[in-house]
């Protein structure tokens, strides 16, 4: 994969910032308006896809090494169990354990639904670019393309 | 009502025309198209969180097949139709259409639900979890078992995935092991 030509290029600079950013809109905003963590990762992700048919898979490389894509979906993945296992000392698993709820149609609101939603972005983007980077890259042993 | 015909009727025609195209990427293509339409179908049903993940997954899944088998040069598709297997394909169809029917029958009308414990939801989701949306109050506080089975389920496919796709411990192909059988 070597990228594509200078207008995607160009474009590609311009868009990818606010995909993300929309991204993210998404998943801190999931517990007010349609959306949430799973489709809010997916766009996540989808940005950082964006960028590798864009530019190629050695300058995104850069910007989201292999490490870091391990890093997230294991953090995500960890995080949703601590927020479910904090419960069990309230009660009962996924115990919503903030006393004061916020006030209702506002951003700090509704308890660990915004962490659970931020845990669960994180493990959806970066496990389904992950899936994508391996699927992508993917070519058969001996075989040039 | 007749909306909901239109777009099934969309959605079963492309779903005919791609398994009967024999091009691979005019078959992918038209598969999108019907995911399109399922979007379509909800945001008319009103669940606009199920028709945003369905645009999205639709869009990650039509990439990442054009990537990973278009692009491969892998697009030849063989199909041969022999007496036996138009045979078989006829008697499943009877079979299917015949228990669906029957199973069908029995279900409740369309939009009135069985459960009463959808009710307790809508009037107590607001008071209880002070979350605007029922959906995530739903997903990530009266059920979220089962995310969390949802989540461990994506983990581990993303785990198989690259434990199956990864470049360590292949071999190429002129030192494979010759096969015991």
């Amino acid at each position: 994969m070597k990228g594509m030509s200078l207008i995607v290029k160009r474009v590609t600079r311009y868009t990818v910032g606010l995909i993300l950013l929309f991204g993210i809109y998404i998943v801190a905003h999931g517990h007010l308006t349609p959306g949430g963590g799973f489709a809010g990762g997916i766009i996540i992700a989808l940005s950082f896809i964006h960028m590798v048919l864009a530019f190629g898979k050695d300058e995104a490389k850069k910007n989201m090494p292999n490490k870091l894509i391990s890093i997230g979906e294991s953090a995500g993945a960890l995080l949703f169990l601590a927020i479910g296992l904090v419960g069990i000392a309230g009660g009962f698993f996924f115990l919503n354990f903030f006393v004061n709820k916020g006030e209702p149609f506002h951003l700090l609101s509704a308890g660990t639904i915004p962490l659970c939603n931020i845990a669960i972005g994180l493990k959806v983007g970066t496990g389904l670019f992950a899936i994508f980077m391996a699927l992508s890259l993917f070519r058969l042993a001996g075989k040039e393309d | 009502m007749l909306e909901f015909y239109v777009v099934m009727v969309f959605m079963i025609l492309g779903a005919l025309v791609a398994v009967e195209l024999r091009g691979l990427l005019s078959s992918v293509i038209t598969v999108g198209a019907v995911g399109l339409g399922l979007c379509v179908m909800f945001l008319l049903l009103r669940a606009p969180d199920l028709a945003i993940t369905q645009l999205v997954v639709e869009i990650l899944m039509l990439i990442v097949l054009i990537r990973a088998t278009v692009g491969r040069g892998v697009s030849r598709i063989h199909c041969y139709s022999s007496f036996w297997i138009i045979l078989s394909f006829a008697l499943f169809s009877v079979v299917f259409l015949a228990a669906s029917y029957m199973a069908i029958k029995e279900l409740p009308n369309f939009g009135q639900a069985l459960m009463s414990v959808s009710d307790f939801y809508i009037k107590n989701a607001l008071t209880k979890t002070g979350a605007a949306n029922i959906v995530a109050s739903v997903i990530l506080d009266f059920r979220a078992y089962d995310t969390l089975g949802e989540a461990t389920v994506l983990f581990v496919s993303v785990m198989g995935v690259l434990a199956l796709l990864r470049k360590k411990g292949r071999k190429a192909i002129d030192e494979r092991d010759e096969p015991d059988c």
